[in-house]
């Protein structure tokens, strides 16, 4: 398949391009940015005339919900909202029923996405045997079958001594720990962020302390065991001056925020709106402020979506019974452009959070648009407006708190390897 | 400072369903205590039953164990001709794996006109008035760690009645604040209404987070939080609710935050004590001082049932002007 992209606006931040120039695929590979190569013939020609030229987005942590859960969602269902949002590849959080701590549940999911056809799908596999906390993965054959990394989604490891001795074996095989750091005690039954807004409405709060506690003997484990950590969805201001601290350090950690913990607080959650019960929970104005400056300056290195799709019994009761989690992959574009219109970032900054940045942590060859790089591109539109509602939301899941909100941003055109995967 | 104000009144700004005293204008909290101040005095009457809600039907949903909340309710409903049906929820349908909405849903198709909440998770009784057919009413009778208006109402009732002005009074709330939904509903009524001060006085581990944000003053040392008190509102300790390590010991609390006759003396002279119940004696309170001429912890009981008629029959004939 050869395809030319003309007339838009290419923002590649990794290669430092910021132009309107052409952009042409052929074989899966960007092939020629600028002037088409000498006899080029396209079968697909997109004119991208007033919209922006990116790389395809990668998302650090989306539920498929599959296998296990397909009341709630599906391969199929999600990556192609994914597609639709501008998403090329998506890492899977081990947290599937079985488990990802098999190559043969690995290989299920790959097959499945593969054979759906829309986006690339990295999937995390579990650090211990279903998630137990007890006994380590088979961590060197679950990385032969093609994990990106091993992870324990949001379930604590039994105890330090554990999650010492799988960090040490995922280090001898050179992998990636992706960690969402929770203090399971200081969190108990916990379902708002521990402060005024919690009191009021008479929810277990979950203190920011349960994260950067849990942040820092990690940390502390990192340096003892030389493992490298990505740190998933931090939540608070404390969490960012401890991520400063440890690069500082020269460890070998990386970290990401939930483009949510950007946008919304603990003040934003309407009375027991149930679309609000995330984990970690929504923060203070403070932490959300620091958040962003994090982001800025590099301090967390990603955003992703934390995409969590249920259906709609999961969030139908009284509010701390509710499944906690977002459907979040269609609303991280417009998100992000509202950052960069609230004039927190330009508009290089918010693709490579989105592209380069999650490429980099996980150590592969997309996230960028150089000549000979593999053709995972988005083109979208900065100034379309759309109504969330029905007949524009792909996601089977469409517990979002923006339902019936207007979103300023629009994905026209994913591209994944050299294949149009979603096309307006 | 609920955002969804308008989910406890309807258009045309009366009460139909009582969920929580957060965002209500006095005024309204002045209609209840006065419509409760004449069921008061036709209580005393020989004929206590009053035709108000008659052919009107009240489920009492209990999804946890109450007696004299329960009983009140009922009572309060049986005093205005109402039929009650009372349910103890967590031994039937849910325990059968029924979810809450289906409950609901099972219990409107009987053409129900009013439900008396009391669930173990906070915000229960908003979900159900979102939920329930429009002409049901929903009374908020305990919700997790949130509110319990009701129980705050008859508070502010017998207060009333005792010192007839909210205006000047410094009340302190003692004890288990983190876990009590009744203190949060006090505290948000003592303020609308207009009470000088409100203290609360609880061990660290007691009290929520940024509890002051609520519009109190925090103490951690009951001498000195009692100074100056007109009202003592002690509260019971919740020890089915504490799952960690709260409290050394119970004889260790009664020396620091318990209401011992020396240390009422510290408060005002003709202070008024108060407990929602059920009391724990030596815990929270001596007995002295709950049997004593100050205490008018039985006053509170009695004026619960005044007070649950004036909400139910105010509700209730706010859904009939809708009809």
């Amino acid at each position: 398949m050869r395809i030319e992209i003309v007339n838009g606006h290419i923002i590649d931040p990794r290669n430092d391009v910021n132009k309107q120039a052409g952009i042409y695929i052929e074989d899966g590979k960007v092939v020629a940015i600028g002037k088409a190569p000498e006899g080029f013939a396209p079968q697909t020609r997109i004119d991208a005339q007033g919209q922006i030229v990116c790389p395809g987005f990668i998302d650090l942590s989306a539920r498929l919900r599959e296998p296990g859960q397909v009341h709630k969602a599906s391969i199929q269902s999600e990556t192609r909202a994914a597609a639709s949002a501008g998403f090329t590849s998506l890492c899977i959080p081990p947290d599937t029923k079985p488990v990802i701590d098999t190559p043969a549940v690995l290989e299920l999911i790959k097959d499945k996405a593969e054979q759906c056809a829309y986006t690339h799908i990295y999937p995390i596999a579990a650090l211990t045997h279903k998630l137990a906390g007890k006994e380590l993965s088979s961590m060197y054959a679950l990385k032969q079958a093609g994990c990106i990394a091993v992870g324990h989604a949001q379930t604590p490891v039994q105890n330090l001594l554990i999650l010492r001795r799988a960090m040490e074996y995922a280090a001898t095989h050179d992998l990636l720990l992706m960690y969402c750091p929770q203090e399971r005690a200081l969190s108990y039954q916990g379902c708002a962020h521990e402060g005024a807004m919690a009191s009021r409405y008479g929810l277990p709060g979950i203190p920011v302390a349960a994260e950067t506690i849990a942040l820092m003997q990690c940390i502390e484990l990192i340096d003892l065991t030389g493992c490298r950590v990505h740190f998933r969805g931090l939540s608070s201001k404390r969490s960012v001056v401890i991520m400063a601290k440890a690069k500082q350090l020269g460890l070998p950690v990386s970290a990401d925020v939930a483009m949510h913990h950007l946008h919304l607080t603990d003040a934003d959650m309407l009375p027991y709106n149930s679309h609000y019960h995330v984990s970690p929970p929504l923060r203070s104005q403070q932490d959300k402020e620091a958040l962003l400056s994090g982001v800025k300056n590099g301090t967390i290195d990603a955003v992703c979506s934390d995409h969590q799709p249920h259906d709609i019994d999961a969030k139908l009761g009284a509010f701390p019974e509710t499944e906690p989690g977002m459907s979040t992959l269609e609303t991280v574009l417009p998100l992000m452009l509202r950052l960069v219109e609230q004039g927190h970032l330009d508009l290089a900054k918010g693709i490579e959070i989105l592209s380069a940045s999650p490429a980099k942590i996980l150590t592969i060859n997309t996230g960028h648009l150089a000549v000979g790089s593999v053709a995972d591109i988005c083109v979208f539109d900065v100034n379309t407006d759309w109504q969330i509602n029905g007949e524009t939301w792909q996601s089977q899941g469409q517990n979002t708190p923006f339902w019936q909100k207007t979103m300023r941003g629009k994905v026209t055109t994913t591209i994944q390897a050299g294949k149009i995967i979603y096309s307006q | 400072m609920l955002a969804n104000k308008n989910l406890q009144l309807n258009s045309l700004g009366k009460l139909q369903h009582f969920l929580s005293i957060e965002g209500l204008q006095k005024s309204l909290l002045t209609e209840i205590l006065d419509t409760a101040e004449s069921f008061a005095d036709m209580s005393e009457q020989q004929v206590k039953k009053f035709p108000l809600l008659r052919g009107k039907t009240i489920v009492n949903l209990f999804f946890e164990n109450s007696t004299r909340t329960r009983a009140t309710f009922e009572l309060a409903a049986t005093r205005l001709s109402a039929d009650i049906l009372s349910m103890n929820i967590a031994t039937s349908a849910t325990s059968k794996g029924e979810s809450l909405l289906d409950t609901i849903r099972n219990l409107e198709a009987m053409q129900v006109d009013m439900f008396v909440v009391r669930h173990s998770l906070s915000g229960a009784a908003h979900f159900i008035a979102e939920n329930a057919a429009p002409r049901i009413s929903v009374i908020n009778a305990g919700d997790g760690q949130h509110e319990h208006p009701t129980q705050a109402m008859l508070d502010m009732f017998t207060i009333r009645r005792v010192k007839q002005s909210f205006s000047g009074l410094r009340i302190a709330i003692v004890g288990d604040i983190l876990h009590s939904r009744v203190a949060r509903s006090q505290i948000h009524a003592l303020n609308i209404l207009g009470a000088e001060e409100v203290r609360v006085i609880a061990p660290k581990t007691l009290l929520p987070a940024q509890v002051e944000s609520l519009g109190v003053s925090v103490y951690h040392d009951l001498t000195v939080g009692l100074k100056n008190v007109d009202v003592i509102i002690m509260l019971r300790l919740q020890k089915e609710r504490m799952n960690s390590a709260l409290l050394p010991s119970e004889s260790e609390y009664f020396k620091c935050f318990g209401l011992s006759d020396d240390k009422l003396k510290i408060a005002n002279k003709d202070a008024m004590v108060m407990h929602p119940g059920p009391i724990n004696r030596g815990v929270e309170i001596s007995s002295s001082v709950a049997d004593g001429p100050q205490s008018v912890i039985l006053q509170q009981v009695t004026n619960g049932i005044a007070v649950r008629m004036a909400v139910m029959s105010m509700a209730m004939q706010c859904n009939m002007r809708t009809e």
